[in-house]
């Protein structure tokens, strides 16, 4: 069986790869093209740690297929930073220790930036429902919440100065 | 050396702070590399084959066609790894057995578990990988299983070991019972004569996993000269290095193994499931092997800590004196002997100053997976069953709960069910400040109720290596082997830069592999920020003796007459000479000339170590329609010694807490009449998600353990020691109905609540 040729544009950048048509957008970001800062916890769409973004819309990489993403714009966690320029998401999760292990925060900062798009002053429960979806395990989610209202605020603030 | 400090009175400045730590960005940006973010040139994949049966005989493995699979290999089985003598080694709680290990890791006679690995395939995709597993011809003589502790000890329950006997009760014929230990302490029967009211409970509980979020993943290399390399997601990288070693037949330094960035243990990472797999692959191919688990593999494969029966008496006066407490505890150790319930006998009864009681501990196996440590291991599983119990004692004399552990509460002096004395205070500081909290003593609306509970853990000490390198400019290299499970370099690094003077940025702390540092026991038992805390600073305390010696050589004076203060040499007194002060900076430049590298390692092993209290109370609202419990409101308060990280020691509590609240409500194995799990999966196995949850209240607490040269205690484990006790409680508040199995699920929670009426009656105050 030959391979898929698929051309994607990741993080703003042009890319193209190959892929049987069995292999997960998750297993073709790490395995292929070696991009492993989204993680795998299931496989099955449970955990949300293989969070990124397609065209714009928030997906679990491990339930869409390499095949699917031609001609589409995925953001992973690897184009959040670009030029080593924090994210407020990613500054308050260190301020506010919202990670232990670290497993889960990529999907987590990439779900939670997808939230401060569609409503940039979340409510405490907004975010427990949105994040509902990204499983934690260390925290209870305690500052995992504060942080992503830490950022929203930094944000608005940011963008009021402006 | 164990000295004692005054670690409650010495003035800090960066001690309890919260600086961001010093992992954190790689964390957030994806770049740290967890077990199954390696790879190595020329890597193949590696897939395990699980018995699809719960209990039976291996009668043949004909691995022929799998091997001819083009792109195939390797295929190996346990004949491939030495078998091991039958002797348990090690202390008594945690003693480890390596011919039950390779057993675990690979079959042999039999498989136990459905799950368990009977052979593995390497190949050169892991799409080859899984398709040659299905090639490879097992024949199994299937046996009749069993699942349940209380049906693993029927006389007449099918037989994992024939030939088992009890340890603790030879004279017995062989049975799946592989442990039976009695501790004992007064006179119960004199002891249950003086009680007003006498509370006996029965109760099980459902094993649960630890839930980690990253699967097991290692990445092998073997050399022909057979020296290898490991790198794997695991709590302590040398105890991977000994198992792996032990049981390939290796020499120990012939194992390097490296630290990948851990992806959540919660105590279910202490062990080896797939490296010696993959080290065996990569022997018989030659090229490196990586084998990463599925979340099935996970469930159906690894963890959990173990399910329960028990049975909990005790006895109070009017007055509120508890005189006398009797439990048995029959935990499940899974396919091979080793659950935690001696703990659970131990911790059972330890918050209470009990003149008579006795605790029966029944290690039981059963047709699942090996029991694992899971946070406290064992201690959680008792408290449910003592505290629910006290819980009632309360009720029955009509004495608030936190004031009854109060009277009865432990302290230095008190003793314990298994001998030494408690040293150490911090219990009835948690009960106060439970007590005080205002909303303690708010009213609560229909259906809610409110619950209390506490907790014991022994935390650890141990075996810990560290060392410091002061650079030429003054910066600080740290290194440990301990693996950082949730901020651990940082909280290194406070007590490092703490010591010596230097500012929290200019300590760079690591994890070293196991060829650069000596042995470090597993981050586990509470006991890396005790035990490798106290090598740390131990190490920064050589390392200033270095640098005042150096100073004392540029000045020309006695090193005696020179000191360290605020990162500085200063000369004692001005007697000694008119010497500006040396910073640590200004002698780590003059490095090459006075003496070359300023570098300390200290390997200790650390006793003193104090154990962890925790009381907690949380307010709950039933749901009569659908036996839903809704958290509303959860307080935890723990004893710590000194909080180092303040924000990492809050996420502890909070984190332990979640995971209480899983294990109290959710979270369970559903196995159907084949032995074969039917919930493997984050799916159905609910772990709490954000939407679960309130805010969780950490209470720090600070009695400081004076064996420590800051004071810490440990953090990690006793908190989720008294949730699902407290939740019992809370409900059994809500809604008169008690509650003795767990979970504490919507369907159960409802038929409690029909079969004793209650939930009409709470209709009514809903409506009224």
């Amino acid at each position: 069986m030959s391979k898929q040729h698929v051309q994607t544009t990741i993080n703003g950048e042009s890319t193209e790869f190959l892929c049987e048509t069995s292999q997960t957008l998750l297993d073709v970001l790490r395995n292929e093209l070696h991009m492993t800062g989204t993680k795998e916890g299931c496989g099955t769409g449970d955990c949300g740690a293989c969070s990124v973004t397609l065209d714009g819309e928030l997906v679990c990489s491990c339930l869409v297929f390499g095949a699917e993403v031609h001609g589409k714009r995925i953001e992973t966690i690897e184009g959040m930073a670009p030029a080593n320029d924090l994210h407020p998401l990613q500054r308050q999760f260190l301020e506010h220790a919202g990670l232990q292990c670290g497993i889960c925060t990529p999907g987590i900062l990439v779900a939670a930036r997808e939230l401060l798009k569609h409503h940039p002053d979340p409510s405490e429960e907004q975010v427990r429902y949105w994040l509902a979806g990204n499983l934690c395990r260390c925290t209870g989610y305690n500052k995992i919440i504060e942080a992503v209202l830490a950022a929203a605020r930094e944000i608005r603030e940011t963008h009021h100065h402006a | 050396m164990l000295k004692k400090t005054d670690a409650a009175n010495i003035p800090v400045e960066l001690i309890g702070s919260s600086p961001v730590r010093p992992d954190g960005v790689p964390k957030v940006t994806g770049m740290a590399q967890y077990g199954a973010d390696y790879a190595l040139p020329g890597m193949l994949w590696g897939k395990v084959l699980r018995s699809p049966h719960a209990h039976a005989r291996v009668a043949s493995i004909d691995t022929s066609r799998a091997q001819a699979l083009p792109g195939v290999k390797a295929v190996m089985t346990a004949a491939d790894m030495p078998d091991q003598d039958f002797t348990y080694q090690g202390p008594e709680r945690v003693q480890v057995n390596f011919w039950h290990m390779t057993r675990s890791v690979m079959a042999r006679e039999k498989v136990l578990f459905a799950g368990h690995p009977v052979a593995a395939v390497a190949a050169t995709t892991e799409a080859i990988a899984r398709e040659a597993l299905g090639l490879i011809e097992v024949k199994y003589e299937v046996l009749p299983h069993v699942i349940d502790v209380d049906q693993a000890m029927q006389g007449d329950a099918p037989l994992l070991f024939e030939d088992m006997i009890t340890r603790g009760n030879e004279q017995a014929k062989p049975s799946n019972v592989s442990r039976l230990k009695t501790f004992q302490a007064g006179d119960l029967e004199a002891g249950f004569a003086k009680a007003d009211e006498i509370v006996e409970l029965s109760f099980k509980t459902e094993p649960v996993h630890q839930g980690y979020i990253e699967p097991h993943a290692a990445l092998a290399r073997w050399g022909a000269d057979g020296q290898s390399e490991v790198w794997s997601s695991s709590q302590g990288h040398f105890v991977v290095r000994a198992f792996t070693a032990q049981l390939l037949g290796l020499n120990v330094s012939d194992v390097v193994v490296h630290p990948a960035e851990i992806g959540g243990g919660f105590g279910g990472k202490t062990l080896v499931y797939l490296e010696p797999l993959a080290l065996t692959l990569s022997k018989l191919t030659g090229y490196p092997v990586k084998m990463v688990m599925t979340r099935e593999e996970v469930f159906e494969a690894t963890g959990p800590t173990s399910g329960s029966s028990m049975t909990v008496k005790m006895g109070v006066t009017r007055d509120g004196t508890i005189v006398a407490a009797d439990g048995t505890f029959k935990l499940q150790a899974g396919a091979f002997p080793g659950s935690p319930v001696l703990n659970a006998a131990m911790c059972a009864f330890s918050v209470y100053e009990i003149e008579n009681a006795r605790a029966v501990a029944y290690d039981v196996v059963s047709n699942r997976p090996k029991a694992v440590a899971y946070r406290a291991p064992g201690s959680p599983i008792a408290a449910f069953a003592v505290e629910s119990v006290v819980d009632e004692l309360a009720r029955r004399i009509g004495m608030d709960p936190i004031d009854l552990r109060l009277k009865n509460a432990v302290g230095p002096g008190s003793s314990t069910i298994w001998g030494p004395k408690h040293a150490h205070g911090g219990y009835r500081e948690t009960l106060e400040a439970l007590k005080n909290h205002p909303a303690y003593q708010q009213p609560l609306g229909p259906n809610q109720g409110r619950g209390v509970a506490s907790g014991f853990w022994f935390n650890g000490g141990g075996e810990s290596a560290a060392t410091i390198h002061v650079a030429e400019d003054g910066s600080i290299a740290l290194a440990t082997g301990s693996m950082d499970v949730g901020g651990s370099r940082a909280s290194m690094a406070l007590m490092a830069a703490e010591t010596l003077g230097v500012p929290y940025a200019s300590v760079r702390s690591t994890v070293s592999d196991t060829a650069s540092i000596g042995y470090n026991h597993v981050t586990g038992g509470s006991r890396v920020t005790y035990a490798t805390g106290m090598a740390v600073v131990q190490a920064c305390q050589k390392v200033i003796d270095d640098l005042r010696s150096r100073a004392a050589m540029i000045w020309d004076i006695d090193v005696d007459h020179v000191v360290w203060d605020d990162g500085a040499a200063k000369p004692v007194s001005a007697e000694v000479g008119d010497f500006a002060p040396l910073t640590l900076k200004e002698i780590a430049a003059k490095r090459a000339v006075t003496g070359g590298p300023i570098v300390a390692e200290v390997a200790i092993n650390a006793g003193g170590q104090a154990p962890g209290f925790s009381s907690q109370f949380c307010d709950v609202e039933v749901d009569p329609e659908t036996g839903a419990v809704k958290v509303l409101r959860y307080v935890a308060a723990q004893d710590v010694g000194r909080a180092i990280h303040r924000r990492y020691v809050e996420g502890q509590i909070e984190g332990g807490v979640a995971q209480g609240i899983g294990w109290a409500l959710n979270e369970t194995y559903i196995y159907n009449d084949k032995g074969h799990l039917e919930n493997a999966g984050f799916l159905d196995y609910r772990v709490p998600v954000a939407s679960d949850l309130p805010m969780i209240e950490a209470l720090i607490v600070e009695v400081a353990n004076p064996n420590h040269p800051f004071g810490v205690k440990g953090v990690g484990e006793v908190n989720i020691v008294p949730v699902m006790a407290a939740m019992a409680n809370a409900i059994r508040d809500a809604t008169d109905v008690r509650l003795t199995a767990l979970p504490m699920s919507p369907p159960a929670v409802l038929a409690a609540l029909e079969d004793s009426g209650a939930n009409a009656r709470m209709n009514e105050a809903v409506s009224a």
